[in-house]
């Protein structure tokens, strides 16, 4: 019961932060003071006491997108770990339904973008369907690689103790993780891939899809981006670190550290790097999907230790 | 065992990648200079983990690894880059994410010929075998599918790369001479190729070595 209720207030109270420690981040890098790292739950709760305006030629669609997004991302997130050696839902083949139920948010939101009738948003949705697909075989690739040495499909299992199951050093586990680096800037649409701060309609991928929507349906969108750039983290943060298997307060501890270290490695990867071209982001995605395979060849061709 | 020699080796591997996926020479040249510092280390962490073959063997292979393909070798293309005013392979002759795809089936090719050839000395759990096969083979493909002189250099380097990958795993057996005669004729190569770009550059105002195929003998 412990073990669910710290997992759920991690879930529920950490994405925001981690927004925060990147804009935070990129602001030192830019010689500004920056925002308080709480801005994210202040915009939020700005967003949630505002109304919300529905342009007549929207449909249910439109109202669903924020909501099933967010939902999708939540639940997603009751699939993962958080620094415990369980998760409250977690089950045998977890890993396929927690990557399918981010594809279900994410096709949500590009329904309610099409929704809208505006041809911006159109080109949005497409530009992130053409994307996801090319980011979808490297999540899964790198999903193999940490499945197969556990010889399970659960987040649980396949995490419950990474040093021992990966031995000191493996080249597939650098591999596996710069690919899922690499992913997790593409599904976040983080800089390399695209620019979460920009409103220039001609090159916005994410940003152009949400355009339309307000109040608290904004805040659902951005809480939902939020959680899914957390669950990605949380991913990244089990893989890399070795989060005591026993959970508890100590490895909360050691995961929050994490998250907040990934979270400041995106903000100084969006400081120093600028946005590749719309033309380059495929490139960008098939290389991840490169290295999560040459990590998945060397996986299986040294055995796994 | 370790296997430190194995994240070597897979940084190798993603350069080779990364040299097929650039199209700024500057980019691939800096890529193939520390491709070749990776090699230079490589066989003191392989000594350090398995002590088989001659020690100072082994520091005078890295020293010259060092020096050639790490520092010389770049230096010279870059040299013949900034004397040529070349910046990028615009128009390779297959497109950079059919190459980038290409090389990755090569990869798999590679490992699994490692798998199916029978090595007298190479242990299967070091990644030696299958990256110099991947190296050689994306050598050859940057060597096809590019347009510019200075890239096909680059694809010579990679070949020389992976032989020099596979003399290591071999590194106790593989006489001294062998691989001292190899980095001899990579600098001959490269040598007469900095300077067939310089004159190729004067005749025709770039190194585009398509339009060579239009010269009548």
């Amino acid at each position: 019961m412990g073990v669910t209720i710290l997992h759920l207030s991690l879930l529920l109270a950490l994405p925001p932060l981690l927004v925060g420690i990147i804009a935070r981040t990129k602001a030192w890098f830019a010689g500004r003071k920056g925002a308080p790292l709480w801005q994210p739950y202040l915009d939020l709760w700005k967003l949630l006491h505002k109304g919300a305006v529905y342009s007549r030629t929207t449909t249910w669609l439109f109202r669903a997108g924020p909501i099933v997004s967010l939902a999708a991302a939540l639940a997603a997130g009751l699939l993962t770990p958080l620094g415990a050696a369980s998760s409250p839902l977690g089950f045998s083949g977890d890993v396929i339904l927690f990557a399918y139920l981010l594809g279900l948010g994410r096709f949500f939101t590009m329904a309610a973008a099409l929704d809208t009738g505006s041809s911006f948003e159109g080109m949005g949705a497409s530009r992130e369907a053409a994307f996801a697909s090319l980011a979808e075989p490297a999540l899964f690739l790198v999903l193999a690689i940490v499945c197969v040495p556990a010889g399970t499909a659960s987040f649980a299992e396949a995490w419950a103790s990474p040093w021992q199951t990966w031995g000191p050093a493996h080249p597939a586990l650098p591999a596996a993780a710069v690919a899922l680096f690499g992913v997790l800037l593409a599904e976040n649409s983080r800089i390399p891939v695209d620019d979460p701060t920009t409103h220039l309609e001609l090159t916005m991928i994410h940003e152009v899809m949400v355009l339309d929507h307000g109040g608290p349906d904004l805040a659902f969108v951005l809480y939902g981006s939020a959680v899914k750039l957390f669950l990605f983290a949380s991913l990244l943060v089990h893989m890399v670190l070795p989060v005591p298997p026993a959970g508890g307060a100590l490895g909360a501890g050691v995961f929050v550290a994490g998250a907040a270290a990934v979270a400041v490695l995106v903000g100084i990867v969006e400081s120093v790097t600028v946005r590749i071209r719309l033309l380059r982001v495929p490139q960008f995605l098939v290389g991840a999907s490169v290295i999560a395979a040459l990590g998945l060849a060397v996986l299986l061709y040294r055995g796994t230790p | 065992m370790t296997g430190y020699a194995d994240f070597l080796l897979l940084a190798v591997l993603a350069l080779d990648l990364y040299v097929v996926y650039s199209s700024r020479l500057a980019a691939c040249v800096r890529a193939s200079a520390l491709q070749g510092a990776a090699l230079a280390l490589l066989p003191v962490v392989h000594y350090l983990e398995t002590p088989s073959a001659n020690l100072v063997h082994v520091l005078v292979m890295a020293a010259s690894a060092l020096a050639f393909k790490a520092i010389f070798i770049p230096r010279l293309l870059m040299r013949a880059l900034r004397d040529a005013g070349v910046r990028r392979d615009v128009e390779p002759f297959v497109s950079l994410h059919l190459s980038v795809l290409l090389a990755g089936v090569l990869v798999g090719i590679s490992f699994w010929l490692a798998t199916v050839l029978a090595l007298p000395a190479a242990g299967t759990t070091h990644l030696f075998v299958p990256t110099s096969f991947a190296t050689f083979l994306i050598g050859f493909l940057v060597l096809v599918s590019r347009r510019k002189a200075i890239t096909q250099v680059i694809g010579y380097l990679l070949i020389e790369n992976g032989a020099y990958i596979f003399g290591q795993s071999l590194a106790a057996q593989m006489p001294f001479v062998v691989e001292l005669g190899l980095l001899l004729d990579l600098l001959v190569g490269v040598f007469v190729m900095g300077i067939v770009i310089h004159q190729i550059n004067r005749e025709f105002d770039h190194i585009d070595v398509d339009q060579l195929n239009l010269l009548k003998g």
